[in-house]
């Protein structure tokens, strides 16, 4: 028996953990509540309650102990459960509040950071669920501390509910209100997507879809700092040749996730769903995908070329990925949120990145506008007009685009908000000061797209 | 190589840190204690700073890796050397396909 590695690589592997910030960001079990409906709101309480804690019992200590096996941390443990509009679609407003309380409750027993799947899916209407859950977001965000809350308001087959996106704007709006005291921390615990993935790990935006099963373990990824490293030690390498550095981290890095869903799953005894191959920064310095892009050359994330470098990082990110995991889905690819990212955060600040541009990257990054902070006195067509803008630029390049958006309540363009922890602190950004007003009070809906003419 | 996923109880030890006298006597003495067998050593000075790879076999022991780990890099803490024991499987499956 001879030692099966190179020194080089053994010593990489502990490199990346050690000083680049690799790490799982998160272990998500997804959980069907699908057979707790009951009539009885206080049985149905009783048996969401009993679920989760019965499947997710063991997942903090799981987590705890493949991250001491392999020597890796696991940031975070979450739970996403089945969307409550439908799970509970036949409740009243007060009564999804309730429901809010009851997996927050959940979460605090079992220890997890973050439950996710206060959702409706609303692409085309509203249930009565739908409604009542939607009207719910803003108390329920404010009144608990680890619930998450998800909204898909469009679909590229079935087009922009627009009276969704009013109302959203409306709802995000309320839930600043109702958190001013602490920077309208419940807004950064809500998205709003079009084509949102059943299979996300990631939050504010996991649920557990209808076309999962009973329960499943899918695992996020995260690693900037490991690829800005690479990117930054070979600054003469062409475009082909950084491509293929990016790809193969992102493969060593995706591997990291392969593994530890693989793990994971045999220890709970639950099938391992998908690994989510994305870069998840963290405000963490040298956890940025910022950094990555002007590791490429340029000055300041933002500038000019921004947008290209972010479309070669995102597509090199999901070739090295594809091939490292025997499944890949959820967002997967380079997210860009600005509170999360110091390097965004600083790109803000020194006025080269703007929501115009940050807009113009999501149409080659995985998410969306995601952690971006407005002026507090934006008004809620205003929001709703944002969301538009995102939601169609998802519908129409198929793909996943959100809005997590925080008003900061008092505050003006400039001024500063804290949130802590993973969400970070970002500069308000400045907004266009023309109405919308008119156009997303319309109402009805924005067509599905037609898929051929593809210019 | 197949990619085993537990199937081994092979453990990397990585000892990093300035040189100082009986590192590896320290370290394979604790082994021995806990009835862990090595299979490989590999141990490199550079610029005055330690670093030894270790292969190492847990079958023959009733210690757990991860409380392994934890005591090593405790112990490694007080003498100013970064000790880890991570499983193989971690290497195996970030650098082989």
């Amino acid at each position: 028996m001879t030692i099966t590695f190179a020194r080089e690589e053994i010593q990489q592997t502990i490199k990346m953990i050690h000083e680049e910030n690799l790490d799982i960001r998160t272990i998500t079990m997804g959980i069907s509540l699908l057979d707790c409906v009951s009539e009885d709101i206080n049985r149905l309480e009783q048996k969401i309650y009993d679920k989760i804690v019965k499947n997710a019992g063991q997942l903090v200590t799981v987590g705890e102990q493949i991250s001491a096996r392999y020597g890796i941390p696991i940031i975070n443990k979450r739970v996403s459960v089945t969307p409550i509009a439908i799970a509970a679609a036949h409740l009243n407003t007060e009564e999804m509040v309730r429901i809010a309380k009851v997996l927050n409750r959940a979460a605090r027993e079992i220890g997890i950071n973050f439950i996710g799947g206060f959702s409706a899916l609303v692409q085309k209407g509203f249930t009565a669920g739908d409604l009542a859950l939607i009207e719910a977001i803003p108390q329920a965000l404010s009144e608990t501390e680890f619930v998450c809350a998800s909204v898909n308001i469009g679909t590229t087959k079935t087009g922009i509910n627009m009276d969704a996106v009013l109302k959203m704007g409306q709802v995000i709006l309320k839930c600043a209100q109702l958190t001013a005291d602490k920077d309208g921390i419940a807004a950064a615990k809500l998205v709003v997507f079009c084509n949102a993935p059943e299979d996300n790990p990631f939050m504010a935006g996991a649920f557990h879809g209808v076309g999962e099963p009973e329960c499943v373990i899918n695992v996020g990824v995260s690693g900037p700092g490991v690829v800005a490293k690479v990117v930054k030690e070979f600054p003469n390498a062409d475009f082909g040749e950084l491509s293929n550095l990016i790809k193969q981290t992102a493969f060593k890095i995706t591997r990291m996730g392969e593994l530890i869903g693989r793990a994971a799953s045999k220890a709970l005894n639950v099938p391992f769903g998908i690994v989510d191959l994305s870069l998840a920064p963290t405000p963490a310095i040298g956890d940025s995908v910022a950094e990555i892009l002007e590791n490429m050359g340029l000055e300041r994330c933002g500038t000019h070329g921004t947008t290209a470098a972010l479309a070669l990082l995102n597509d090199a990110v999901k070739k090295g990925g594809a091939m490292a995991s025997s499944h890949v889905g959820g967002l997967s690819g380079a997210f860009i949120p600005v509170s999360e990212d110091a390097g965004m955060v600083e790109a803000v600040e020194v006025g080269a990145l703007t929501i115009d541009k940050l807009e113009a990257m999501t149409c080659v990054c995985s998410v969306g506008l995601d952690m971006i902070v407005l002026p507090g006195d934006i008004s809620a067509e205003t929001i709703s007009a944002i969301i538009a803008d995102e939601a169609a630029i998802g519908m129409i390049n198929k793909k996943t685009t959100a809005v997590r958006a925080i008003p900061a309540i008092g505050k003006k363009a400039g001024e500063r908000v804290e949130f802590g922890g993973l969400l970070g602190g970002a500069p308000v950004m400045a907004i266009h000061p023309f109405s919308s007003h008119r156009f997303v009070n319309r109402g009805g809906r924005i067509p599905a797209p037609i898929i051929s003419l593809s210019n | 190589m197949a990619l085993s996923l537990e199937e081994s109880n092979r453990a990397i030890i990585t000892v990093l840190g300035r040189d100082q006298t009986g590192i590896i006597a320290w370290v394979s003495g604790r082994l021995a204690e806990y009835g862990v067998n090595i299979l490989d050593i590999s141990q490199t000075i550079v610029d005055q700073y330690f670093t030894m790879i270790m292969v190492v076999d847990l079958k023959p022991s009733n210690t757990e890796l991860i409380d392994l780990a934890r005591i090593l890099e405790q112990e490694g803490n007080d003498k100013g050397l970064q000790v880890k024991a991570q499983h193989e499987d971690i290497f195996t499956f970030m650098h082989r396909i």
